[in-house]
């Protein structure tokens, strides 16, 4: 499945943050949307997954998802969305219970979502008791367990420290290696844009419009930190955001 | 510096402090000490009984209560009503409460009300009561259910208030029904603010049930103090109130424990 926006602009109170944004993403494709804070790019996210409806424009599914996705468009928040009071188990099986799964199938799904991001071991743990890093983890899970066909990512690593970005990061690319979901990243880490995206769609301040889109050809998993490649991209991104990121700062946010 | 070594001294410690830390004996110490300072100062003729009896003649009179077997006849009728009043009151505000929290209709039109016949003192409504209830049970139980029944509501709709909103765009976006997410995220949300409501609205029923049954009452603890009072049975109506008392410290120690159990999510 494809997804298609088709000249999405949104207002709030009369205030433009969205303009005239077209964009298709492709199956199996991560595409990467960075700009300055305040450009409207989580609200795109909202709007592409149909938790928020944009004053014109519309998003359009092109295809059908694969039959045996029970969410075909999943989020993965910045600040994990965990219900504090379910356990690591409770929290994945909170999404499959409302599909009515036959007998012993949401048990199934659990476990093996549990293993895939290597928390088998943490079941029965409350998220108050896991590190960043881990919550991240357990969401993906959830996210894994109802096999999304597009993942919508909204900075999910935003939230870390350092160290822990790169080793969820290395998960990230392993699980695309492994099942080639397709994804649309909300980041404002231009390093992150240039590791885990095949196009980086870079939006201007507010209104969001798209500025430019940059393909990245060398395949995810060759991607290394430090390689000479990505950091001239890096560096074109922020050169392409400069100016625009330093008038964002200077912005008063209610203005 | 003009020569050789420079001073060398530690850092001053300048934290510490403003963290309570729990002391178990604490509390029973001050209670015996209380208890002790009185019943010397009865003794010696300091207090005089007329003011204050002793802790030991109250004690007495409690265990004149016990041997006649109308302990249990007070304690009966008066849990009786806290339980029925205080568990109605309980489940109809709950339920209110939470049709405020997620309907923006019945919460502009029911807000205001709540607000406007939650101060009001519900002992005050007792004569109404009585002729819409009857003398008996009926007008305590409702005196009670009353009392009980607002600070419920604000309870539970200020807890429905305060759920995390991402919690809520989560379960949307993983397409749970609005069923599941009053039941799964809503309810299991408010419930910190539900049981602190509890405590606030079991010791509204204490207080609304003594003066409930002063009013109009055979048997109760309430009606027990007042008798005492009226005879100038200062023993009986200390024991009385040290009753109450009792009866206050359990019900937070319920609270208290289904708190941990319920809560136990939280850190």
């Amino acid at each position: 499945m494809n997804l298609q926006i088709d000249n999405l602009s949104h207002a709030y109170s009369g205030m433009k943050v969205l303009d005239g944004i077209d964009l298709t993403i492709e199956q199996g494709q991560i595409v990467c949307v960075i700009g300055p804070s305040g450009c409207g790019k989580s609200t795109l996210l909202r709007m592409i997954g149909g938790l928020e409806l944009p004053t014109s424009g519309q998003v359009l599914q092109i295809g059908d998802p694969p039959a045996g996705s029970l969410n075909p468009l999943t989020y993965i928040f910045q600040d994990f969305a965990l219900l504090p009071w379910r356990t690591v188990e409770g929290n994945v099986s909170l999404v499959l219970e409302d599909h009515r799964l036959p007998a012993g199938r949401q048990e199934e799904i659990v476990a093996d979502v549990l293993a895939r991001t290597k928390l088998a071991d943490f079941r029965k743990a409350y998220p108050r008791q896991l590190s960043g890093g881990m919550k991240q983890r357990v969401a993906i899970a959830r996210a894994l367990a109802v096999s999304p066909d597009v993942m919508l990512m909204d900075e999910p690593l935003s939230a870390l420290d350092s160290q822990t970005r790169e080793l969820l990061m290395d998960d990230l690319v392993q699980l695309w290696t492994r099942e080639q979901f397709t994804a649309v990243y909300v980041t404002h880490n231009l390093n992150e844009a240039v590791r885990l995206g095949h196009k980086v769609v870079v939006l201007s301040r507010r209104p969001g419009r798209i500025r430019e889109i940059i393909e990245i050809e060398r395949p995810i998993a060759e991607r290394q930190i430090g390689d000479v490649d990505l950091e001239r991209q890096q560096k074109r991104l922020w050169d392409l955001m400069r100016d625009e990121a330093l008038a964002a700062d200077m912005e008063l946010t209610d203005a | 510096m003009p020569d050789g070594n420079p001073p060398v001294r530690p850092v001053t410690f300048r934290g510490g402090g403003f963290k309570p830390k729990p002391v178990r004996a604490a509390g029973l110490v001050a209670f015996a000490l209380i208890l002790a300072f009185w019943e010397i100062g009865s003794r010696t003729g300091w207090i005089p009984s007329l003011f204050m009896p002793a802790p030991s003649e109250a004690w007495g009179a409690i265990e004149d209560l016990v041997e006649t077997g109308n302990l249990w006849v007070h304690l009966e009728a008066s849990l009786y009503r806290l339980v029925l009043g205080w568990g109605f009151g309980t489940v109809l505000g709950l339920v209110v409460g939470v049709i405020i929290g997620l309907f923006s209709i019945a919460r502009a039109g029911l807000v205001p009300v709540v607000s406007a016949i939650f101060p009001i003192p519900k002992i005050a409504l007792l004569p109404l009561f009585i002729i819409w209830f009857g003398i008996g049970e009926g007008s305590k139980v409702a005196t009670i259910l009353f009392g009980v029944f607002f600070p419920t509501v604000i309870g539970t709709f200020g807890g429905v208030d305060n759920v995390d909103r991402t919690l809520i765009r989560m379960a949307q976006s993983f397409g749970l029904s609005w069923f599941s997410i009053v039941r799964k995220i809503i309810l299991p949300g408010a419930l910190p603010a539900i049981l602190s409501s509890f405590r606030i609205s079991a010791s509204i029923a204490i207080i609304l049930l003594v003066a409930a049954e002063m009013i109009g009452a055979e048997y109760g603890v309430g009606a027990y103090v007042l008798s005492a009072g009226n005879l100038m049975a200062t023993d009986q109506l200390i024991a009385g109130v040290a009753i109450l008392s009792v009866i206050g410290l359990i019900v937070a120690t319920l609270i208290g424990k289904a708190e941990r159990y319920f809560l136990r999510w939280r850190s």
